[in-house]
């Protein structure tokens, strides 16, 4: 079932236009990664989700019908920049927005307790904010963004200013979160994170959305046709043997065996490259080489703006 | 919970909590009691140290008839001594050294020698005594002199002293005793005191604004509360810290004057006849009023206060204060919201404070002149009419004035609230923009 779904949506500013008719659909129980180059539309979007600013033309969905204002308690914020008062101690802030999310005192200082124990940050509740590290800020705020067990949780940026370990706690997180069930929109530039934890993609670029699918799916689309081949013995002049069809990217020695980097020029068929290896050498492993997110993400947005 | 409400609530504790708060609200009548009592104090105790005073009379005129008071005694030495004592005036118990010369009469001049600078009491007290000795002296050889009978007599019953009390002549015909320097203290201390809390308050919700837009925190809150409720529970929320503070420096003065009074021992008689005062029962006790002239000083006092439109003052003093603080603060709310750092702020904030500066500004001349043309417009301009207008009431204002000055300042209010609400809900969710007037004029036209 489809949670929330934006179409057609336009923002303009002043000459600028953010977003050019970008629509996106995310599935109940889904992580959907939002990616762009910078200043491509994707802060606008999330804030036109928020309903900090309103689109110019389009509509947008939740659960299937026309969104209302008060649709927002669903939804849990968790912004790039800090947004906590610094001034004021970590445990009544925290209670201050659980409640203005709409939880009773009661049931927020519950479980608000339980996020705490959790990230083992009991010891800061009387603490003010600006005592804390910019990591530790970042701690407090993503339980403000879940702490009302929001339908959807939007992340801008989550990782930045953490550590590997504390990355690595905060990973935990969120997939434990997709575990129970939440549907998260998750807007980042870390591509490792992106594969880690999202399903599905939908990726801006200059105002407009360029691609839109499941991870697989697009890694399968966007893959070069790319072989690696270990093999055992002597090395072996391929020049001949792969004259069409075929380019050959590396061939080097390893510690025991031989490596072939190949790319499969028409990609027909992998078992067609299989058979005329097989004849000649004895193959370890044979194995594709699927592109990264990263690749992907470079690939389409630079043939994008060929375009 | 309403979430109004709870913003509100959050402003308030976190204002109300903070160190400086309380610092501030504590010291202020502590330091305000200190700079009125402490002089007093030590006026008090220093006056009973025991001094003497070598006196060289050159003129034979004083003699036996100069003397000192209580704590300040008189020796006379003859000349040779005095000769030596002025050498090493240290060495000797003498704390100083008056030399009166043999031509007072004519120079009207005499000397007071001594190491350490003579405070104040001491030669005040010489100088006075030495006059008095002279003038009279000088009084009797003319009445010697003249030979009227009984002149002295006579002379004496010239003198007099008039105390001028300015009537108010009521619309009824009836005229009041009234006092002109307490009508303008007072206006002027109301009219201080609204300008002090709307510049100090208004600029404190500013700073909200702008902390709240700044962090970052209005994206994260602006999902759960409406911009409109968000700026008027911190309107609101800052304007009770206000006013909690100015209650507990009310109470806590009223704690320090008597808790003081009794410390530095006033007179604890007096002490109970102003009480006694203060209850129109005890009015009539006049045995008791005429044994203190201080009570009367005070019967005087309360009795010209009573002259004062008090319900008129009391009643527009609420209004004007209330009324000063959320125009400004809503205006200084936009600006907040319009800018992105305390520097960008300087050039809206000027504009916007302006008139609070010229009214305070203007106090003097209208105090001067409470009917005048400058007096009238300025207390009906509804940027500046909070502060006038209160301190032209303690004269005396006509019904209509009043009335038409309200109403001015409401309509304001209302149009500067729907237009601050306008300017914060773009303002505060906007970055990166040098924002100017003609910016924010675009943004009041926006439908959203």
């Amino acid at each position: 079932m489809v949670l929330f779904s934006a179409q057609d949506v336009i923002k303009d500013y002043a000459a600028h236009r953010a977003l050019d008719r970008v629509s996106i659909s995310v599935e109940e129980g889904q992580v959907h990664g939002l990616l762009g180059p910078n200043g491509a539309g994707k802060t606008t979007l999330i804030r036109i989700i928020n309903q900090i600013t309103a689109p110019d033309q389009g509509e947008l969905f939740f659960e299937g019908r026309p969104m209302r204002a008060s649709d927002i308690h669903q939804i849990g914020y968790l912004p790039e920049e800090r947004g906590l008062y610094k001034k004021m101690k970590v445990g009544e802030q925290a209670l201050y927005f659980a409640q203005l999310k709409g939880l009773s005192k009661r049931d927020a200082l519950k479980s608000l307790k339980v996020w705490f124990e959790k990230f083992e940050i009991q010891a800061w509740w009387n603490k003010k904010v600006e005592e804390l590290s910019k990591g530790m800020q970042q701690k407090v705020q993503f339980i403000i963004t879940v702490v009302h067990k929001p339908k959807l949780l939007i992340f801008d940026e989550p990782f930045s200013g953490f550590d590997p370990i504390n990355t690595n706690l905060l990973k935990q997180e969120i997939l434990n979160l997709r575990k129970e069930g939440a549907t998260i929109i998750f807007s980042t530039h870390n591509m490792a994170s992106v594969e880690e934890i999202c399903d599905h993609i939908s990726l801006i670029n200059k105002s407009k959305k360029i691609v839109d699918g499941p991870i697989h799916e697009l890694k399968e689309h966007y893959k070069n046709h790319v072989f690696e081949i270990q093999y055992k013995g002597e090395t072996y002049d391929f020049t001949r043997l792969l004259e069409a069809d075929f380019r050959i990217i590396e061939h080097r020695q390893a510690e025991r065996n031989n490596v072939l980097k190949v790319q499969h020029l028409n990609g027909k068929s992998n078992n067609e490259l299989l058979q005329k290896l097989m004849q000649q050498i004895e193959i370890i492993s044979f194995q594709e080489i699927i592109p990264s997110m990263n690749e992907v993400f470079i690939k389409v947005v630079e043939q994008a703006n060929q375009k | 919970m309403n979430k109004a409400i709870l913003v509100l609530k959050r402003e308030y504790l976190t204002r109300v909590k903070k160190k400086s708060f309380i610092v501030t609200t504590l010291l202020m009548p502590v330091l305000m009691a200190a700079i009125f009592i402490i002089p007093t104090y030590l006026g008090m105790s220093d006056d009973k140290k025991e001094r003497t005073i070598a006196v060289y009379d050159e003129s034979s005129l004083f003699l036996d008839q100069l003397k000192g008071n209580e704590y300040t005694k008189l020796v006379f030495v003859p000349r040779e001594e005095y000769e030596q004592i002025k050498k090493k005036q240290k060495e000797t118990a003498y704390y100083a050294l008056l030399y009166i010369p043999a031509n007072i009469l004519v120079s009207n001049r005499a000397q007071l020698f001594s190491e350490k600078q003579v405070t104040f009491d001491v030669s005040n007290l010489l100088e006075n005594r030495i006059e008095d000795i002279i003038e009279r002296d000088k009084r009797n050889k003319v009445i010697e002199e003249t030979g009227v009978p009984d002149l002295e007599k006579k002379l004496a019953a010239t003198s007099t002293d008039i105390k001028l009390s300015t009537l108010k002549i009521e619309a009824e015909g009836k005229a009041k005793e009234s006092s002109s320097v307490l009508v303008g203290v007072m206006g002027y201390i109301m009219g201080f005191l609204i300008y002090m809390f709307m510049f100090m308050y208004g600029m404190m919700v500013m700073r909200g604004v702008m902390e709240e837009k700044s962090s970052r925190v209005v994206e994260v809150i602006i999902s759960s509360v409406k911009p409109v409720q968000l700026m008027f529970g911190k309107i609101i929320g800052i304007a009770l810290v206000g006013l909690t503070q100015i209650a507990l420096w009310i109470l806590l003065g009223f704690i320090i004057v008597t808790g003081l009074g009794m410390f530095l021992g006033v007179d604890a008689g007096q002490m109970q006849q102003a009480q006694n005062l203060m209850n129109p029962d005890m009015m009539g006790n006049a045995a008791q009023l005429a044994t203190s002239g201080s009570a009367n000083k005070y019967q005087e006092m309360m009795e010209m206060a009573g002259t004062l439109p008090v319900f008129t003052i009391l009643f527009s003093f609420v209004f004007y204060f209330l009324g000063g603080y959320l125009l400004y603060s809503s205006l200084l709310a936009a600006v907040g919201s319009a800018v992105d750092s305390e520097e960008d702020s300087q050039q809206l904030v000027f504009p916007v404070i302006l008139p609070l500066i010229l009214s305070i500004m203007l106090l003097f001349p209208i105090a001067k002149n409470p009917e005048g043309p400058l007096a009238f417009w300025t207390s009906m301009i509804p940027f500046t009419s909070p502060i006038i207008m209160l301190a032209r009431i303690p004269y005396g204002i006509p019904w209509w004035e009043l009335a038409l000055s309200m109403f001015l300042l409401v309509i304001t209010i209302i149009g500067a609230i729907w237009m601050a609400a306008k300017i914060y809900r773009t303002g505060i969710l906007m970055y990166g923009k040098k924002v100017n007037m003609k910016e924010i004029i675009k943004w009041l036209r926006y439908r959203n």
